[in-house]
């Protein structure tokens, strides 16, 4: 095939955006994600920028430029600031601590320790990322550029080889050498299922000719995950670049990225990106000269967990109830009004680009047999350092929840993950050194899923969890198929009694068949994982789901219904006040003499636990 | 096509919101985004308006639209639209005492939406993406991070101070 000219030299481009980010002096990066958002970053990126103006005094720099990032995934220790010039990390800073640093450290060299993160295992002071576990034990492809660069600004997208893999490939002009490189690479969609990337986009490209559609899936419902919220806020580029560098492949010139209405971020900066890429003439008619157009809007979603379902999703762009439909026909061959469609999540988008740069046999070298390349998991729960990792297929859950996670929070005691969210299942204890891929933790009864790692602890019942993802797929189940309306709703049922403390063995017969009745005959995709936290936790905790049935007793000390509140008579003064806050007038008793807490009428409200001033109140 | 208007629905203001998406089946949930913004729900008058406005649609689908997904409410909402977080991490994290604490501290029993001054509705989301910050509660896209029932009551209180 022949070559294109393209009228844009990217190196060209490249090197003026690295110089103008030379001209920047001293870089501070602010992290602007959601959470540090939510943390106060934009009053401490104001002061900032305040003080920024006395610029007289940097020794070394003639300038300091305040560069609001995305997301550096290190969220509870929002909020973040990172002077990459002077190796530093600074975490949990407030507007009030600004001044410290600026005066301390930017000014006088001087670093200021208690603002640098403490590692939990060692309480020692740690500078820098690269010594910061949670951040050294990572290798980040698609969150590369995440946290370093102003995610608003295509400028420094281009300076960190943004938009470079696509002048290549549009250059190179060969679509079929493109799904080639990405079949050869491995990549698997991120999504959840692990379909081969590059068998997607051949199937799709064999229908070229008439119009066809790229779809980026941001629709990341899964309680729990949020790597794609990360890259659409931190990184918009690199997926908006992944999105033309697929459509080129398959032939589309009109794209749509589907993003939750939860997400108002990220559906503002990808608006932004957007438009600076029409401007640079890197999306919309004729791109960089080319033949190849492609114009990309974004759709919001409205609240319905299901549009993750290609087919749901589709009939949502379609503005119709976003209701999966029997597959086939594949989207590849009948998708969005009617037409060839590639539908791919944000996070294997945003790995396109970085393997057209280094090649498939890079990213094959990572990852295991046959899961390659990186994963990005949000890990939070009952550990030390939440957040967001990106780690080679094939890591260690031990790696993960121990280095990376830092270790269990407050000195609790392991017991479980749940991972893949609703879809997936709990690993426990005996499966911290399996290496985690597709197929081993589907071995395991689990699934990737999108990637939400939640760590519980002993803390945790085990059986309210299930109840809790039961809940939420009864919740999200569209009602289209009969066995997962119903089903998933009798599965609740009998959790709400297990839970409630009136569940019997029978129950949990039941529960088992119909969790396999729901799995094998449901629609799409949610239903048919939907029993997955049920049937996994029978498997590794079945005493636990026991001793709430025959002993009645809740082993986590969570199920409201099997507490029990009673009146230590030592300590009670009998001053009345429990008697007079119980709202169902449970508690008997005389002024000055220990009260009594009437078990068959308490509802285990608390109220009379917290306002007993001699702490004479507790829970069994 | 003439539609009557048989409420208070300001007509013009529903024409100039399907005009600025374009009058397209495609563009129905974008079109009731808008209109709930303004309205802060979905009145069935705008539905039933809407509905017939628009080529390839009836009030029918419309309010099936509406109905199916859950940004959409067919109830007015408050002033103060509280989101609890109840995705896992905030779940695991106690999401549901601060639940409760609202519940409590707005008078407002479980599956009431709105509060009797009209003031604040209450609903739980399933995941808002802030996991790190567990638990979350969002009031009218401020996010308030690691919630406790205090925290949230000291919120609620200084809200309450200034509607007063």
């Amino acid at each position: 095939m022949e070559k294109t000219g393209l009228n844009i030299n990217i190196q060209e481009e490249q090197k003026i955006a690295q110089e103008h980010i030379k001209e920047q002096g001293l870089r501070v990066l602010v992290c602007a994600g959601t959470g540090c958002v939510a943390n106060g970053s934009m009053k401490v990126i104001e002061k900032f920028k305040e003080l920024g103006a006395d610029v007289a005094v940097l020794s070394d720099y003639d300038k300091m430029t305040i560069v609001p990032t995305g997301c550096h995934g290190f969220c509870e220790q929002g909020v973040l600031v990172v002077i990459p010039d002077k190796h530093v990390t600074y975490v949990k800073v407030k507007e009030k601590d600004v001044e410290e640093i600026y005066e301390s450290h930017i000014k006088n060299n001087k670093p200021v320790e208690r603002l640098l993160y403490v590692d939990p295992k060692t309480h020692e002071h740690v500078m820098d990322d690269e010594h910061i576990n949670f951040y050294a034990k990572q290798t980040r492809t698609a969150l590369a550029n995440c946290g370093n660069i102003n995610a608003e600004s295509i400028e420094e997208a281009i300076a960190v080889r943004g938009y470079e893999a696509l002048a290549k490939v549009l250059e190179e002009n060969n679509p079929e050498a493109v799904i080639d490189t990405i079949e050869k690479s491995g990549l698997r969609g991120r999504g959840g299922g692990g379909f081969p990337t590059g068998r997607k986009w051949r199937f799709t490209a064999a229908n070229k000719g008439g119009k066809s559609y790229i779809v980026c899936n941001g629709d990341e419902g899964d309680p729990g995950a949020f790597m794609d919220r990360s890259v659409m806020e931190g990184d918009p580029h690199k997926l908006l670049e992944g999105m033309a560098i697929a459509a080129f492949a398959i032939g589309a010139d009109e794209g749509y990225i589907y993003v939750r209405a939860e997400y108002p971020l990220a559906i503002k900066r990808l608006r932004k990106a957007i438009k600076d890429a029409e401007e640079k003439h890197f999306l919309g008619k004729n791109i960089m000269g080319s033949d190849f157009s492609l114009d990309l809007h974004i759709k919001e979603g409205a609240g319905a967990f299901v549009c993750g379902e290609e087919t749901a999703l589709i009939a949502s762009i379609e503005g119709e109830r976003g209701m999966p439909r029997p597959k086939p026909p594949f989207p590849a061959n009948k998708g969005l009004f009617g037409r060839p469609t590639l539908i791919n999540n944000v996070e294997t988008l945003a790995n396109v680009p970085v393997i057209m740069l280094n090649g498939a046999d890079w990213f094959s070298s990572m990852g295991t047999e046959t899961s390659k390349g990186t994963k990005t998991f949000a890990l939070t729960g009952d550990v030390n350092n939440t957040g967001l990792i990106e780690v080679p297929m094939g890591t260690t859950l031990r790696e993960i929840v121990f280095d990376i996670g830092g270790g269990m929070r407050d000195g609790k005691k392991f017991k479980a993950v749940q991972i893949g969210g609703p879809s997936g299942g709990c690993l426990t204890e005996e499966h911290l050194d399996i290496p985690m891929d597709y197929d081993n933790l589907i071995k395991a009864g689990a699934m990737v899923g999108s990637g939400g790692l939640v760590v519980m602890s002993d803390k945790t019942c085990i059986v309210e969890v299930a109840r809790f993802f039961m809940n939420f797929t009864q919740n999200e189940s569209c009602g289209k198929c009969v066995p997962c309306r119903e089903g998933t709703k009798n599965m609740l049922k009998i959790l709400e009694k297990i839970v409630a403390g009136k569940g019997t063995m029978e129950d949990l017969e039941l529960l088992e068949e119909l969790a396999q009745s729901v799995k094998d005959g449901s629609l799409c995709g949610l239903g048919k994982t939907a029993p997955n936290p049920v049937l996994s936790t029978l498997k590794y905790f079945r005493d636990e789901y026991i001793s709430h049935i025959k002993d009645k007793k809740c082993p986590a000390g969570v199920c409201t219904a099997m507490k029990k509140i009673v009146i230590n008579e030592a300590l009670c003064k009998g001053c009345t006040k429990c008697a007079r806050t119980c709202p169902v007038g449970a508690i008997d008793g005389t002024v000055k003499n220990p009260h009594h807490i009437n078990q068959d009428k308490c509802i285990k409200c608390e109220a009379c636990l917290t306002n007993c001033p001699f702490k004479a109140i507790v829970l069994e | 096509m003439s539609v009557e208007n048989p409420h208070k629905i300001d007509v013009s203001k529903l024409d100039e919101i399907i005009e600025s998406y374009g009058a397209k089946k495609s563009n129905l949930i974008a079109i009731l985004q808008k209109v709930q913004e303004v309205y802060r729900y979905l009145p069935e008058d705008a539905m039933i308006y809407i509905g017939t406005k628009i080529e390839g649609l009836s009030p029918a689908t419309v309010f099936g639209v509406a109905t199916f997904y859950a940004q959409f409410s067919l109830e007015p909402k408050g002033k103060y639209e509280i989101k609890v977080c109840d995705g896992t991490a905030c779940h695991v994290r106690g999401s549901m005492p601060v639940l409760n604490a609202i519940r409590a501290k707005l008078s407002m029993p479980e599956g009431q939406l709105t509060s009797e001054n009209g003031l604040f509705s209450l609903e739980t989301v399933s995941c808002l993406g802030a996991c790190g910050l567990a638990p979350v509660v969002v009031i009218n896209d401020k996010v308030y991070p690691q919630m406790t029932s205090d925290a949230i009551t000291i919120v609620l209180d200084t809200l309450m101070k200034e509607e007063a």
